[in-house]
């Protein structure tokens, strides 16, 4: 039995006749990276907020470190770390005094300078927050979402709008963080980004879980249709199997030897991704 | 989480408050500066207008109106502009998602209030000295009278400030909302026109809110014993002015403890 960090059984959310979150079960371990995927407007926010002490719910059972959300108090709170989507506040201080001040809030927080540095932000420490680029804006919200070394950390759609090279940078401080141990739900719409980062991801759409998998297992990625490209007499060849292995055997034997443009391709997380949310759009109509 | 431990970070966010506070331009002119700058104006306009017999010119009734006026401007238009905005732009959710005590949040409020004022007021005494011939309380009951006035205004009107800033549904409209309160109270309370000599329903209207009993407690910290003929009752009526204070203190405290919100309605 691993230690599991979160238990949701059944959670249920209603905005008027709407079921934001519709009855979702989800089990998240101890130093785990859950990633949260689904359309806008699926539900993954509500539920996260739900997770998060935010919100309240109409159903089911949740439990975070060992406590009910909905009865959350400033020592569960310490334990916990929160990025919210686009917080615009803060804007008249300086990165190293918003860090160091949100230290004191919690009973054993990082040394703020150190975790300044962790988010690579060392050099703009001076630099009022209003001024910084909207990856840098991004780096400050994690830091301060680090900064009482919380065991859970949820970040909200953290890297929208990043460029390239933000982005790359930005997955190494979660895999730091990772590797540190702290447990995390991602909710991204970048499905690199979950491909990267997450041991498992989880698949929501009208408030219910479609799927959830390690991303190289998702819905039968690992066995199902794989295509594989080679180039015989210059031309380029495709053909789709269930059998990779004996195809590509039978094409050694036939070309004899190294096979030119070998290139064994299984379905993307992205076709995964869009095939699960497809057919669920297919069962509501 | 201990009460010292409420109280430190009470402190710690009066702190970074106050930073927030003065490095915001609009804030600081428009919380800070305005008073002054409405001083310095009306003050010279008015300027050498004496007042009856009384030997006091309308300069110095103002300046101790515009003192009143400054707890109003610090306090009560600040929070009722500012909490709003921070409402909206993820301020509040924040600290609500971390360990922070919610008491640490209001301490940080009157804290910041409290320290805008006493540099506000400062600078207002000052400005009344140099240029209007203002005096500094002579007595002992007159500075009695200056911390007590000061210390029920500023709490009043911080209370009051919490509860109105339910009111304003988006922070941008916040200020649409909040200042022509605050202009109308200074017009019919004795701070743009001598109170004795507004209509008497204005009067009575006034005599509800707590600036006028502000204001008038001011004219009797920095006006001379003789301007108290200038008063509709020709008296300070200074106990009646603690009672109306406190009254709104209660009235505001319990406003503001059913009104807070922390996140926007509809949430």
């Amino acid at each position: 039995m691993p230690d599991l960090i979160v238990r949701a059984e059944g959670v249920r959310k209603r905005y008027g006749d709407f079921w934001a979150v519709d009855g979702v079960d989800l089990e998240i371990a101890r130093g785990e990276c859950l990633a949260m995927l689904g359309p806008n407007g699926a539900g993954k926010t509500t539920f996260t907020e739900i997770l998060e002490g935010f919100r309240t719910r109409d159903g089911g059972m949740i439990d975070v470190l060992g406590v009910d959300p909905a009865e959350a108090t400033g020592a569960w709170k310490a334990r916990i770390g929160i990025v919210l989507q686009q917080d615009r506040d803060l804007g008249d201080l300086t990165v190293a005094e918003a860090v160091h001040h949100f230290s004191h809030y919690y009973p054993h927080p990082s040394n703020p300078d150190e975790v300044i540095a962790a988010v690579g932000l060392q050099e703009s420490a001076g630099v009022r927050i209003d001024r910084l680029s909207g990856g840098q804006r991004r780096r400050l919200d994690v830091a301060l979402g680090i900064v009482g070394q919380p065991e859970m950390l949820f970040l909200d759609e953290p890297t929208t709008g990043f460029d390239p090279e933000a982005r790359r940078d930005f997955w190494q401080l979660i895999e730091q963080l990772k590797y540190d141990g702290t447990t995390i739900l991602l909710t991204t719409h970048y499905l690199e980004e979950a491909e990267a980062l997450a041991d498992r991801v989880a698949v929501i759409a009208r408030g219910r879980l479609l799927a959830c998998a390690p991303p190289e297992l998702l819905d039968g990625r690992d066995n199902g249709t794989t295509e594989v490209h080679w180039m015989e007499n210059g031309v380029a060849r495709m053909e789709k199997t269930q059998e990779p292995t004996a195809l590509i055997h039978n094409l050694s034997q036939r070309i004899g030897g190294e096979i030119p443009g070998l290139m064994v391709r299984r379905a993307s997380l992205e076709d995964v991704y869009l095939n699960l949310i497809a057919g669920d759009a297919l069962e509501s109509s | 989480m201990s009460l010292g431990h409420t109280a430190d970070l009470g402190f710690r966010r009066a702190r970074i408050e106050l930073k927030q506070f003065f490095r915001d331009k609009e804030s600081a002119v428009f919380n800070f500066m305005l008073p002054m700058i409405l001083l310095v104006i009306f003050g010279f306009v008015f300027g050498g207008q004496e007042l009856g017999p009384t030997g006091i010119t309308f300069s110095q009734y103002f300046v101790a109106g515009m003192i009143a006026s400054g707890i109003v401007y610090t306090s009560f238009q600040n929070l009722a502009i500012s909490i709003p905005l921070e409402r909206e732009d993820g301020t509040l959710k924040r600290l609500q998602g971390t360990p922070m005590p919610k008491a640490s949040y209001f301490i940080g409020k009157v804290g910041m209030v409290f320290v805008a004022y006493l540099a506000q007021v400062t600078i207002l005494i000052a400005v009344g000295m140099i240029f209007f011939g203002i005096e500094l309380p002579k007595s002992g009951l007159q500075w009695f009278t200056f911390v007590w006035a000061s210390v029920l205004g500023l709490i009043a009107w911080t209370l009051l400030g919490i509860a109105y800033s339910a009111v304003p549904r988006t922070g941008r409209g916040a200020a649409a909302l909040v200042t022509p309160v605050v202009l109308v109270l200074q017009f019919i309370s004795g701070v743009f026109f001598v109170f004795s000599e507004l209509p008497t329903w204005m009067q009575n209207v006034a005599s509800v809110f707590p600036l006028k009993w502000l204001a008038q407690a001011m004219r009797s910290v920095f006006l001379p014993e003789s301007a108290a003929a200038l008063e509709s009752s020709g008296s300070w009526q200074l106990g009646m002015a603690a009672a109306v204070l406190f009254a709104w203190i209660i009235v505001g405290a319990l406003l503001a403890t059913w009104s807070f919100r922390w996140t926007p309605r509809g949430r």
